[in-house]
């Protein structure tokens, strides 16, 4: 090998390495860094603050924060809607997409495909004028219909609101997803069966979906996360509405915590929290898969 | 003989568009109302009163032009940040994919840990880093931290370790190649579709990307659309004549991104993210 072929590897590698450390390696640091730092009054009566190291209060003040934690609850509410009714209808037009006999699929992939390019913000206002009163086509309809209005902004069907939104956004992603998955699928494996008579719908409960299993695994971890972090749509539809605080979710409350409060510490230690929670829940995703995949191995 | 179209899975695909589509057509058909209009007629009518040119010249009037310069700007994050993105993931990507060197292990693990981080966890600390440096407010504080992109880098490699075969590498060296030559003419003509890919995914993410400019910027002239329109529709909470205005630039603001998506999704490498790439 001579000398360039050695130098080069690190050469094209430089300038993602030192941006990855600027943007992520040191920022995570610091991150840890504020987090076990505050601002306080130093010495008596002269009321210069300076910032100190108190080791883990942030942590504590964080953890008993209950503000963060009914946040935490209505982000866990908001999930258990949004994750299975995003990755449920995922693979059920993936799966209809590779099915025989089904017509307009070109049609209903692009058009099912094309909200994932809308913004989150956009998506938020969209949906937010078609949930207000006073502008509502299904309100409007529902009148029409001599029936009683429905109030998209209730205590309960805020959640459903909110996560409509999300979902009518990442529907369409995941299920390309699958979907480029399942064909790439060599259609030998499924002769078989089709010549032993077996329906449609049993070949992909018996065999598409156990093979899919990989990517439905990748696809869940990125919903996942997506819901550890939503922020835009509930963000986007507070000025329409009063349901929703502005702590409603963990990232409108370290939001609060670092820019609108000012402690730019305690929101540090906080997004270390949710940053712990989302390693942690993509391990846990990931050793799962691995267990299944290697008993359906043996 | 052609087997009959089977009616009811037809259907739920159907409805699966359907579903897709109505909030995009509620807004076409908003837009064409004007402000008086909004909240008085049926609202599953269009409205053929001049009401969408009366609100695309109230949108373009709005503190002067105030909206174009919004979406000049989100062109200007995207566009600018997804190049650089392409730029940086393919060089590490095929480095990555194609080398043998100490640290390489090191450097693949760092990048696939960096995808798992949330965006607030950085957001804070970069935003003081960046305030440190004098950066804050300015096309850099959202370009910069939009270039690095673990996931795309992520992606460059697995293409560029299927895709790039190693013997014309070793007959481009054999002929006196140098590395970085051919990594421009053998590596990117041949990686090109799963550029084509990652720079859509980038400028998809970053054109919709809320949290980073809304923390990062303070003046309204240099907002991407998604935190102009977000700070028009707070102040439209005070005064509803500015939500026709806020309809109509949502509407004007997603129509550059769906031409795009439209024109380019053949030349999606999808299966790219599905992590099954053949050559």
């Amino acid at each position: 090998m001579t000398g360039q072929q050695k130098r080069a590897p690190y050469l094209m590698a430089a300038p993602a390495v030192i941006l990855f450390t600027v943007f992520i390696v040191v920022p995570i640091g610091y991150a840890i860094w504020l987090s076990l730092h505050a601002m306080r009054v130093r010495g008596a009566g002269f009321g210069i603050r300076t910032e100190v190291f108190i080791g883990l209060e942030n942590y504590l003040e964080a953890i008993q924060d209950s503000a963060l934690y009914e946040a935490m609850q209505r982000m866990l509410g908001y999930g258990v809607i949004m994750v299975p009714a995003t990755m449920g209808l995922a693979l059920l037009f993936a799966l209809l997409l590779d099915a025989p006999r089904v017509g307009g699929k070109r049609a209903s992939r692009i058009t099912i495909f094309l909200p994932y390019a809308v913004p989150g913000v956009i998506a938020s206002l969209l949906w937010g004028f078609i949930y207000l009163p006073a502008v509502s086509p299904i309100s409007a309809a529902l009148e029409g219909a001599g029936l009683p209005a429905a109030d998209f902004f209730g205590d309960v069907s805020i959640f459903f609101s909110v996560a409509n939104i999300a979902v009518w956004g990442s529907v369409g992603f995941n299920m390309v997803v699958l979907y480029t998955t399942l064909r790439a699928i060599p259609k030998e494996l499924y002769e078989a069966a089709r010549i032993d008579g077996a329906t449609e719908w049993r070949i992909a409960l018996r065999i598409k979906v156990p093979l899919l299993r990989p990517a439905l695994t990748m696809t869940s971890v990125f919903t996942l996360i997506g819901m550890l972090q939503v922020f835009s749509e509930p963000a986007t539809l507070r000025p329409m509405t009063n349901a929703i605080s502005q702590d409603w979710v963990p990232l409108m409350r370290i939001y609060q915590q670092a820019f609108v409060d000012n402690d730019i510490y305690l929101g540090a230690a906080s997004s270390v929290l949710l940053a712990g929670a989302t390693v942690l829940l993509s391990l846990a995703a990931l050793a799962v898969f691995r267990t299944r995949s290697a008993r359906s191995d043996r | 003989m052609r087997a009959p179209t089977k009616i009811v899975p037809t259907l739920i695909l159907a409805l699966g568009g359907v579903y897709a589509l109505l909030p995009l057509l509620w807004v076409v058909i908003a837009a064409t109302k004007g402000p008086e209009e909004l909240f008085t007629t049926f609202s599953g009518r269009p409205s053929f009163n001049g009401g969408f040119t009366e609100n695309i010249a109230a949108l373009s009037a709005y503190g002067n032009g105030r909206f174009w310069l919004w979406m000049l700007n989100s062109l200007i994050y995207a566009g600018g940040g997804a190049f650089l993105t392409v730029v940086v993931s393919a060089a590490c990507g095929y480095a990555l994919a194609k080398y043998r060197f100490a640290g390489q292990r090191l450097i693949f693990g760092a990048l696939l840990a960096g995808v798992l981080v949330p965006q607030i966890t950085l957001a804070i600390p970069q935003y003081l880093l960046l305030s440190d440096m004098g950066m804050v407010g300015t096309y850099w504080s959202v370009i910069l931290p939009s270039v690095i992109s673990p996931y795309s880098i992520y992606l460059c490699r697995i293409y560029a370790a299927a895709a790039v075969p190693d013997e014309i590498l070793e007959a481009g060296r054999v002929d006196g190649a140098s590395e970085f030559r051919l990594l421009w003419s053998v590596g990117v003509p041949i990686m090109t579709p799963g550029l084509v890919t990652v720079f859509l995914l980038q400028f998809i993410g970053i054109w919709n990307n809320f949290l980073l400019p809304y923390i990062m910027l303070a003046n309204d002239d240099r907002f991407p659309l998604t935190v102009g329109l977000y700070s028009l529709l707070n102040r439209g909470a005070s005064q509803p004549a500015l939500y026709s205005l806020v309809i109509s630039g949502s509407l004007l603001s997603i129509i550059p991104i769906i031409a795009l998506f439209l024109f380019l999704q053949r030349f999606w490498r999808l299966d790219l993210v599905a992590g099954s790439v053949k050559g």
